[in-house]
């Protein structure tokens, strides 16, 4: 460690200190505060809880919750696929390099470009139904953006299909560092394939998949917003509703934002449990790499 | 860390030993499961591209068979009647001036919580820690209505500070965890020899760390050449919206001729997707640091 005049080291923070004060300080104390009142402009009256009570009573809040709820099954799913692909990566089938590639790519198009692009995939009248009907599948050829009780499946479908990339390269890549020594005498001493992946590759990746897992579902909560508003709004009705969104549109296209923030809070929360998990992860996991 | 490659073709002849019926099967359901991911992975981006170069006419007809004649003229119309060269220049400011603001700021920051020994330093990373997890939707509301009172609304240099400010707790906590891997010795001899601390940053610190930099340059501007959310509340007027909000804009008013739609969307994909061609070592690397060491 290096010894110095006891001030040089707030030097170096400084900036970091007053670029996150203003950006995240500010904002995550005042935004409590909007959240007991009736803003209009830059403040307002002070009413309490009414905020609160107005979003827990407003039907499209109670679906944006249990839609965003629904998502969080997106991070499971997205753990499986990614687990299974990149394990069979990694047994360096023919062509893996390509395949990685591949599979990687829709991670690095922007949500909005994806978004769009499923808009016309997922037409009544588009490019998937097309194919299905081609195909003689005529009762599959579903409106799987404009039915009420497919809708959501279909965006998370789309999420699915952007995000699963870089949870396939992130496990690859902690798969290529691992120590191969015993799994090569594991193959020696006879163990299948099924066995080597439950005894030796699961284990060994179980911090890995945990660390994925909190992430995945942070993203699930917080950054689907693109997502929605390229494919859906929201609709049709409420069907695709979900929290952020729900923000955003009281906040900003209805200009209630002491409503608007008061769901913020209640989504800053959860996300504060979430955060408690990730602490409790990490620890775990350095407490394991320690011995 | 990973085996050399010869190491890698030597393994690889060991473990296919014979070619009894179990392992063509396994290998053929291998390749299948493989095949059908790529495939799904690829589809989308193909209609894309093959819608861009159909004519109108040619599209309602047959949604998913390969174009011909190629339509180029797609392009100049969504070039034509889209502000692409704008959303592109606006897009490249924002993340350009944000990156390196939240780079110059996130290093200074990690050199002393990695280097230094001072009061307050644990808590300092224990509060980037936990604001990576804070979600952005949260914070727009009290920011709109300080940066309307501070008249920063509507400013390259309003968003340029809200996108460095959500960036930098990631870019510290990486830099931090990159700081403390070089060896002290290096850093001590040359204070020593009587270098300042600004000089042992610049001249040791960041040359050493250049793949660590390079990295995190790449994460942070995918997220910020990519975010719509902040953009469309804080850039209202249309001569600073970036490229995501402009492709919204230009969705909405090409609707009905989704040839056109098409190449706008791949105009705008298509500098990613080069970057991504030519440096996918640093894009897969780059995002998936932070996670795989810590």
């Amino acid at each position: 460690m290096l010894r110095t005049r006891p001030w040089v080291p707030y030097l170096y923070v400084a900036p970091m200190v007053c670029l996150l004060a203003l950006i995240f300080g500010y904002s995550l104390v005042r935004v409590f505060d909007f959240s007991g009142r009736l803003i209009r402009g830059a403040s307002g009256m002070w009413t309490g809880f009414l905020n609160y009570d107005l979003v827990l009573e407003d039907p499209t809040f109670r679906k944006a919750v249990e839609n965003s709820a629904l998502l969080l099954l997106a991070v499971p799913i997205l753990t499986v696929i990614s687990l299974l692909i990149s394990v069979l990566l990694f047994d360096r089938v023919r062509g893996w390099r390509i395949y990685r590639s591949v599979l990687f790519l829709p991670y690095i198009l922007a949500i909005p470009v994806v978004g769009i692009i499923f808009s016309y995939v997922f037409q009544l009248n588009g490019v998937l139904n097309e194919i299905l009907r081609g195909l003689g599948f005529d009762a599959l050829a579903l409106d799987w953006i404009g039915d009420e009780s497919l809708a959501l499946w279909s965006v998370l479908f789309v999420i699915v299909w952007r995000e699963v990339g870089f949870g396939i390269v992130l496990f690859l890549a902690r798969l290529m560092s691992m120590d191969e020594t015993q799994l090569e005498a594991a193959q020696i001493d006879g163990a299948g394939w099924f066995q080597r992946f439950r005894y030796i590759i699961l284990p060994e990746l179980r911090g890995t998949i945990e660390f994925y897992a909190v992430v995945a579902m942070i993203t699930m909560l917080s950054g689907v917003f693109a997502y929605v508003f390229t494919l859906t709004q929201g609709g049709p009705g409420n069907a695709t509703q979900i929290v952020e969104f729900y923000i955003y549109n009281q906040g900003v296209r209805n200009s209630l934002p002491g409503l608007a923030s008061a769901v913020a809070v209640l989504l800053l929360l959860t996300t504060l449990i979430l955060i408690a998990v990730l602490f409790r992860v990490r620890a775990r996991a350095t407490e394991e790499q320690l011995g | 860390m990973t085996a050399a490659p010869s190491t890698v073709r030597a393994r690889e002849t060991t473990r296919r030993p014979g070619r009894s019926p179990a392992r063509v099967v396994g290998k053929l359901i291998r390749q299948a499961t493989l095949l059908a991911a790529g495939l799904t992975a690829l589809f989308p981006i193909y209609f894309m591209t093959a819608t861009a170069l159909k004519g109108e006419d040619e599209y309602l007809d047959d949604k998913w068979g390969l174009p011909w004649p190629l339509a180029w003229g797609n392009f100049g119309d969504a070039v034509g009647g889209g502000d692409f060269a704008d959303w592109f220049r606006n897009s490249a400011i924002f993340t350009v001036g944000s990156v390196v603001l939240s780079t110059v700021i996130a290093a200074l920051a990690a050199f002393a919580i990695a280097r230094m020994r001072f009061r307050g330093r644990d808590a300092l990373l224990t509060v980037n820690v936990a604001l990576l997890v804070v979600p952005p939707v949260v914070m727009i509301l009290p920011l709109f209505v300080l940066f309307t009172q501070l008249e920063l609304v509507s400013t390259y240099r309003g968003v340029i500070l809200i996108y460095a400010g959500l960036t930098t707790p990631f870019s510290v906590y990486m830099l931090t965890n990159f700081f403390r891997s070089i060896p002290r010795e290096l850093i001590e001899s040359a204070l020593t020899d009587g270098a300042s601390h600004l000089r042992v940053l610049l001249q040791i610190v960041v040359p050493l760390s250049l793949p660590a930099l390079v990295t995190l340059v790449v994460v942070n501007s995918l997220y910020v050449w990519n975010e719509l959310l902040i953009a469309l509340v804080f850039l209202p007027e249309d001569e600073l919206k970036t490229l995501m909000v402009g492709l919204t804009v230009f969705r909405s008013r090409y609707n009905l001729d989704v040839p056109v739609t098409m190449a706008g969307m791949l105009l705008a994909a298509l500098p990613m997707i080069i970057l991504y061609v030519f440096g996918q070592r640093f894009f897969i690397r780059g995002l998936t640091a932070g996670a795989v060491k810590g």
